[in-house]
């Protein structure tokens, strides 16, 4: 390294260092658009009041995919198996209330958030010494793995016919729980934008930074030191707790669960959801399972087949044309515009 | 406690096959610290390899490598990169898809530990952000600060690659071809570089081009079929027979070869 | 014969039936995987095709069920020609991901159009009399089926092995698999190779999916329902090894069998319990490649 001695340096020079500077201390701010998720949320509430407990559930599949977007997106790690730790989530939450009588929501949740979470530790550093298809392989047997084991003993888990039944406590001993989901919508909303804050600091961390390393280019990370398997354990089990969360929150809001929250099915739609909306950009995870579940809603009631078909023929339009999905999309024409503008 | 100093880097008897592929032969390597050792030899001579077991990349099946004296034969390439070594690859091996500064700034984040926080933006350790640039700025570098760094011209990629190596403050510094591939219209800037290099480094250097390595070395290394054919001064070397003929024409000051 | 050898007998014999189809469904998804380094999750689709072909041709034109099982695997085969040719080779240098979601959305798409064309109710197809009932071995009867399957099985892994190990051809593909680029270097035509074992792949999965009608029927979702049973035998086999994937079919294909005759309840847990143990201990199967 050159000894550099010298701070005289020409007015152009610090212009220079000034603005590589402020690049890198603006990157996490908050920006005016990142409050229109949100604002569509809340105004959803108050336009759409009798379709909350839809509404729930995209919320929940939008927690989901943000688990996803954080080890797939960020970490570059591909999965087909994290309806495994949704599951686990919405089992722990089910059985706490069933066989030990606990029903306070927010402490159950938690309990699912943290099994998920280690059991995704346990399991990633297993795993995640491998990529590729062998990896995707092990995602897809422990997923499979867990359902056939709870299949097994279907005394407890109640089967594919599932726990029917569940209740839960009034949200912080007072909201109570009403027919319109109106309660657990805004239960929903209120842990979403938790898990959010906690994402987007991930994100913009240095770890969050060092995961983007890693899926960039693994070998360089080796080189300068980096304990890739540790940071990729690390991310993978909080991914898990996230989808655990996600899965608790299921349980809570249908008092109800059944096995098929273990699907290969689940695992491969979550994926699609992502993809559609965009990888690596936080609100890929809102646009792409917004979209989905509400054109999975009108079109697949009109027609399964064509809702298939044409869900099929997205991704591969999506593959070919439009590989940063919908929120790539929508920044490539915002960046557009601001070119348009500075003229 | 002993009376010499160790060397910044040591490789003892040093042995890799690949089955019955014999890739590196009992090779015996020493550089001291401050050490300016160029490694040479005809194509496939082993010499990437032998790199890739000083870093890691590979195990040896026999032999040791010592780091300031101690032993590093079995530990990870992360774990010796933590140790102080660097190395740059005779690809680059970077992360096109960010900037330039984000590169050594993730560098540096994981030399120093930074990036074990998951709490507090990137963006707010200006410290970090200042050594960066610090960097960038020893290496003509700041203006692509913002830039991509597939979007910059090789030569100048070929640059940050070294920035990052050296971002890492290593005390061993491994550079493979570090002009190879670049136009000679920019080849001047990556050697001037590494002519200007701390003097406390010890840096060992992969190079076809014999001008290069006339201009930089104190010392030579002359690999052949994955064995030390020769050691000594460039002045020894130029005028050892045996290591032209192995060359075959090579050595003669032609540019920096592809390597097959 | 003792009851328990009876049994036993009775579990190796399923097996390995299960074991062939297994194994023809999955060797050329295997083998283009160990090609071209592509991951094809509409290789059921493939295999789906093919089953549907089968009961249209035996049911709608009368065709016997041999003949229909070669014509149809034929159609496949042609028909993923052009797949190959102008989307799959679009992908070829794109990451894992892209492939599978780019397959994915194939198979979906290939699975609904089945549905609208062939409704969703599992169809069957009318077997010749002597594949029908069982066939007197002497010590005891089999299934007349299941050992027709085991005997083309084994015809089609001779041929295979042949070809494999003995031909130019096969030489060339060997070569491609271990390692591509010197392979091309030394002049051998990769693409054309790559559509050729493409075309075979599919027409043996077409085959495959013939042959599956008998033993479990044939529904749209079988594209998707038994694609990870074809990715764990290829998987757990290693990528691109013939004798690997013959190998994990011959193990997935016994020990499911009696996992299921003695745990019924367990599903398809000993399956995926064997993918855990192997691909933990060999990440890159049986036979694969690091």
């Amino acid at each position: 390294m050159a000894a550099n001695e010298t701070t005289t340096r020409s007015p152009a020079a610090e212009a220079a260092r000034a603005r590589a500077t402020e690049f890198l201390v603006r990157r996490h701010y908050f920006r005016l658009p990142e409050a229109l998720p949100w604002l569509i949320a809340v105004a959803c509430f108050f336009v759409f009041p009798d379709r909350m407990t839809f509404g729930s559930q995209v919320l929940i599949m939008i927690m989901f995919a943000l688990s996803l977007d954080l080890i797939l997106g960020c970490a570059g790690i591909v999965t087909l198996g994290h309806a495994a730790f949704f599951g686990l989530g919405a089992y722990t939450v089910a059985l706490a209330s069933m066989k030990l009588g606990w029903s306070e929501p927010i402490s159950g949740i938690i309990a699912g958030g943290l099994a998920a979470g280690l059991v995704g530790a346990v399991v990633g550093w297993f795993i995640l010494r491998y990529r590729g298809l062998t990896l995707l392989m092990l995602t897809i047997a422990f997923a499979a793995t867990l359902q056939e084991s709870g299949n097994l003993r279907s005394d407890i888990t109640g089967g594919y016919d599932g726990l029917p039944g569940l209740s839960f406590n009034p949200l912080l001993g007072y909201f109570q729980y009403d027919l319109y989901g109106h309660t657990n919508y805004l239960y929903a909303l209120a842990v979403l934008a938790v898990i959010f804050f906690f994402v987007r600091r991930i994100v913009y961390s240095p770890f969050g930074q060092a995961l983007t390393g890693i899926r960039e280019n693994i070998r360089r990370m080796h080189a300068v030191g980096s304990p890739v398997h540790a940071r990729l354990v690390t991310v993978y089990a909080i991914s898990a707790a996230i989808a655990g969360v996600a899965g608790g929150l299921f349980t809570q809001t249908n008092a109800f669960v059944t096995l098929t929250v273990f699907d290969f099915d689940a695992s491969a739609k979550l994926m699609v959801m992502l993809i559609l909306g965009g990888t690596g950009r936080l609100y890929g995870a809102f646009v792409g399972a917004f979209v989905y579940m509400v054109m999975e809603d009108k079109l697949s009631k009109l027609s399964p087949t064509f809702w298939q078909f044409g869900i099929g023929l997205l991704l591969i339009v999506a593959v070919l044309f439009a590989r940063r999905g919908l929120a790539g999309l929508v920044e490539h024409a915002g960046r557009r515009v601001q070119k348009w503008v500075k003229r | 406690m002993s009376g010499t100093p160790h060397a910044a880097l040591e490789v003892q008897r040093l042995n890799c096959s690949f089955g019955a592929l014999h890739v590196t032969r009992d090779v015996d390597l020493t550089l001291e610290r401050g050490a300016r050792r160029a490694l040479i030899g005809p194509n496939g001579a082993g010499k990437t390899t032998l790199v890739n077991l000083i870093t890691g990349v590979l195990a040896p099946t026999d032999g040791r490598v010592l780091l300031n004296g101690h032993d590093i034969t079995a530990t990870s390439q992360a774990h010796r990169a933590r140790r102080g070594i660097a190395r740059t690859f005779q690809i680059n091996q970077l992360f096109r898809g960010l900037t330039v500064l984000e590169n050594i700034c993730m560098t540096i984040g994981e030399r120093d530990g930074n990036c074990n926080n998951l709490w507090r933006p990137a963006g707010s350790k200006r410290a970090v952000i200042d050594e960066a640039l610090d960097h960038l700025e020893s290496l003509r570098l700041v203006d692509d600060a913002l830039k991509l760094v597939r979007e910059l011209p090789y030569g100048r990629q070929r640059l940050v690659e070294i920035a990052v190596a050296l971002a890492q403050k290593p005390h061993v510094l491994l550079l493979d071809e570090p002009a190879a591939g670049v136009p000679s219209s920019e080849s001047h800037r990556i050697l001037d570089v590494v002519a200007a290099l701390d003097p406390d480094i010890a840096i060992l250097i992969i190079e076809h081009d014999m001008d290069v390595v006339m201009r930089f070395a104190r010392e030579i290394t002359v690999l052949v079929q994955g064995a030390v054919f020769t050691q000594g001064t460039p002045a020894e070397i130029m005028a050892n027979e045996q290591v032209r003929a192995v060359y075959l024409g090579q050595a003669h000051g032609q540019g920096g070869g592809a390597h097959a | 014969m003792p009851h328990i050898a009876n049994i036993a007998v009775s579990i190796v014999f399923d097996g390995l039936a299960y074991a062939m189809f297994l194994f023809i469904t999955s060797v050329g998804l295997s083998v283009t995987m160990g090609l071209m380094g592509f991951v094809n999750l509409a290789h059921g689709a493939f295999a789906m095709a093919g089953g549907y072909f089968v009961v249209s041709l035996t049911r709608s034109l009368g065709i016997d069920f041999v003949s229909s099982l070669v014509i149809a695997s034929a159609a496949v085969g042609v028909i993923s020609v052009p797949f190959e040719r102008y989307l799959y080779r679009r992908l070829y240098k794109s990451t894992d991901l892209e492939q599978v979601l780019l397959t994915i959305g194939l198979a979906f798409m290939a699975i609904a159009t089945f549905t609208y064309f062939y409704g969703p109710i599992p169809k069957s197809v009318p077997l010749p009399a002597w594949l029908q009932g069982d066939v007197n071995l002497g010590f005891r009867s089999f299934p007349s089926y299941r050992a027709f399957l085991i005997v083309l099985g084994a015809a089609l892994i001779s041929v295979l092995w042949y070809a494999f190990e003995q031909t130019n051809i096969g030489a060339k593909i060997r070569a491609a698999v271990d390692n591509r680029r010197m392979a091309a270097s030394v002049g051998i035509n990769v693409d054309r190779l790559f559509t050729l074992t493409f075309a075979l792949g599919s027409a043996l999965a077409a085959l495959g999916g013939g042959l599956a009608i008998q033993l479990f029927g044939l529904t749209p979702s079988f594209a998707v329902l038994y694609l990870v049973l074809f990715l764990i035998v290829v998987a757990v086999g290693g990528l691109g090894s013939l004798k690997g994937t013959l190998l994990a079919a011959l193990v997935i294909g016994i020990i499911d069998t009696g996992g299921k005759y003695a745990f019924p309840v367990a599903g398809n847990l000993f399956i995926y319990a064997i993918t855990v143990v192997v691909l933990l201990i060999k990440p890159a199967g049986f036979y694969g490649r690091e």
